[in-house]
């Protein structure tokens, strides 16, 4: 579809090991009440791997603990030869700008304009003083607009941020993620704030983006319609711990049950 | 408290709901507060001994006054008040610049959601209510007293008594940036310099430009003074007309101060509507 045959600089680098590895992950805000309970997965180097679950069940904390914004309590997470949940510093942010990452509320710099909030994702990059100066490197920020090409936006570039509607942030939300020439993308309720008709563009763009670039994606999502349209694999979660894994054609609606408990909702 | 016999009913038969404020506690707390208001200020009034014969001839003293300056001897603006106000200007704008540079460490020092240690928010916290305290008058006086009088007393006093204040409201500015967008820039690896100015700065900077105009707004006003105690500028002008008995120069001074706080309110308005 539209730029993907012209589009060279998505393409990611060959040769490199993308699987994630999960080990015995646990994080305990409060102690004693574990979030997330001893969870043990191995993600493959490529395809869309969707989370599902309750509110409160630790998607959002799994998600977070792979790229440190949150810090785990105990377990291991193994990517690209390095153990993630035990760098800190220069190392930890070298490992964070391999990994791209979506939000729910999209987390622009609302007073920027769509292309420096693109290039942002390159601050962990540039020198902070060419940051500063806004003096990018002219390969970054023809790349910048070819991304914001590839997301749909290039009669936006020069525009602020906050006068973007909902669909059109996540679309700059996903570009900054690509900007960083990620290994992985994780993007945690990257539709939940957005419209139905929206939310099946947003998921089709990060599905698209990340097959063409072979790295693998990992989605928090309420929606499970749109988990099984777009995901390779589903997770599903309850109370901190995993309850459902296998591809979208094999959960049933015995297994919904099991993870969100209820019945009524499922007729 | 449910006396249940006692209470109206209502037309189901049930008992209507009751509803009040305040408990009785609160109700006894506020009547406390009222009488405590009362008290303070009748003790205010008897510790200050305001002598009635004072009161009577105020009138008569203050058209004495205003006499006395009258006509106004417009012909000393060109020989030594426009100098004194050109003087003032500069130094509140040197001051403000000054103690912005000043102030904007602190404030991020201050700011819980950059630093992320308690010993150095109070730190901050100590530094910004210690220049504040003292009113810039002492201040004029400690500068004058190390460099001599002056107008680099005068920038100085205003720029150390302005951290206090500037970096009160920056520290605040700063706090209420919101989390997401500079979680969003730590995950993509930016260092926590990049995090400051592409995430915080951006958030900021309104806020930014708002206080320090608010600030050199209040500064034009307060330099106006600082010549009273050697801090040069406008307040120099007054002093030697007061000492003199130049009542018409000393009207012309204040005429000229009146118009300065004037045209910097219309600017600093007019400026803070094109920012925000």
């Amino acid at each position: 579809m539209d730029a993907a045959a012209t589009f060279q600089p998505n393409a990611a680098e060959a040769g490199i090991d993308r699987s994630l590895i999960v080990r015995n992950l646990t994080k305990a805000y409060r102690a004693g009440q574990p979030v997330l309970r001893d969870v043990s997965i191995a993600f493959a180097p490529r395809g869309v791997t969707a989370v599902i679950g309750p509110s409160g069940t630790g998607k959002s904390t799994l998600i977070r603990c792979i790229n440190r914004l949150v810090d785990p309590t105990a377990g291991e997470l193994l990517f690209r030869g390095d153990d993630l949940a035990k760098l800190r510093g220069r190392a930890l942010r070298e490992a964070r700008r391999r990994i791209g990452m979506v939000f729910q509320e999209y987390n622009l710099v609302e007073r920027l304009t769509v292309i420096e909030n693109v290039l942002c994702g390159r601050l962990g990059y540039v020198p902070v003083w060419r940051a500063w100066a806004r003096r990018f490197d002219s390969k970054d920020v023809d790349r910048a607009f070819q991304l914001i090409d590839a997301v749909g936006l290039t009669a936006f570039a020069t525009q602020r941020a906050d006068q973007l509607s909902g669909g059109q942030r996540q679309r700059v939300g996903i570009a900054r993620a690509l900007m960083q020439e990620p290994d992985l993308i994780l993007a945690d309720e990257p539709t939940s704030s957005l419209d139905p008709k929206t939310s099946v563009e947003i998921m089709e763009l990060i599905a698209s983006r990340a097959g063409e670039r072979d790295i693998p994606a990992i989605v928090n999502i309420h929606n499970v319609a749109l988990a099984r349209r777009f995901a390779d694999r589903i997770i599903g979660m309850s109370k901190g711990s995993i309850v459902f894994d296998g591809k979208p054609q094999e959960l049933e609606d015995s297994h919904l049950l099991q993870i969100y408990g209820g019945e009524g909702w499922l007729e | 408290m449910t006396d249940s016999g006692l209470l109206p009913s209502g037309p189901a038969g049930q008992r209507l709901r009751q509803w009040q404020r305040f408990t009785p506690l609160q109700r006894v707390a506020r009547a406390g507060f009222y009488v405590g208001v009362l008290i303070a200020i009748i003790w205010a009034m008897r510790t200050i001994q305001i002598i009635p014969e004072f009161l009577y001839d105020a009138p008569q003293q203050t058209a004495d006054l205003f006499v006395r300056m009258w006509p106004i001897d417009w012909s000393w603006y060109p020989k030594t008040v426009h100098a004194a106000l050109i003087e003032t200007l500069h130094t509140a704008t040197l001051g403000t610049i000054l103690a912005v540079l000043l102030a904007s460490p602190v404030a991020l020092m201050v700011a819980r959601n950059v630093t992320r240690s308690v010993v150095l928010n109070n730190v901050g916290r100590l530094i910004l209510v210690a220049t504040r305290s003292v009113h810039s008058l002492m201040w004029a006086l400690f500068f004058v007293a190390v460099f001599g009088p002056g107008a680099l007393a005068g920038v100085l006093a205003i720029a150390v008594h302005s951290i206090g204040f500037t970096g009160k409201f920056l520290s605040e500015a700063i706090e209420e940036a919101k989390p997401g967008p500079l979680e969003a820039l730590v995950a993509t690896g930016a260092p926590p310099a990049a995090v400051l100015i592409k995430g915080i700065w951006p958030q900021v900077k309104p806020a930014f430009l708002a206080i320090a105009m608010f600030r050199w707004d209040i500064n034009v006003r307060e330099s106006a003074v600082l010549g009273l105690v050697g801090g040069g500028g406008l307040g120099m002008a007054l002093d030697t007309a007061l000492s003199n008995l130049y009542w018409d120069q000393a009207g012309l001074v204040l005429v000229v101060i009146l118009a300065v706080v004037i045209v910097t309110e219309i600017v600093t308005a007019w400026a803070r509507s094109r920012i925000i």
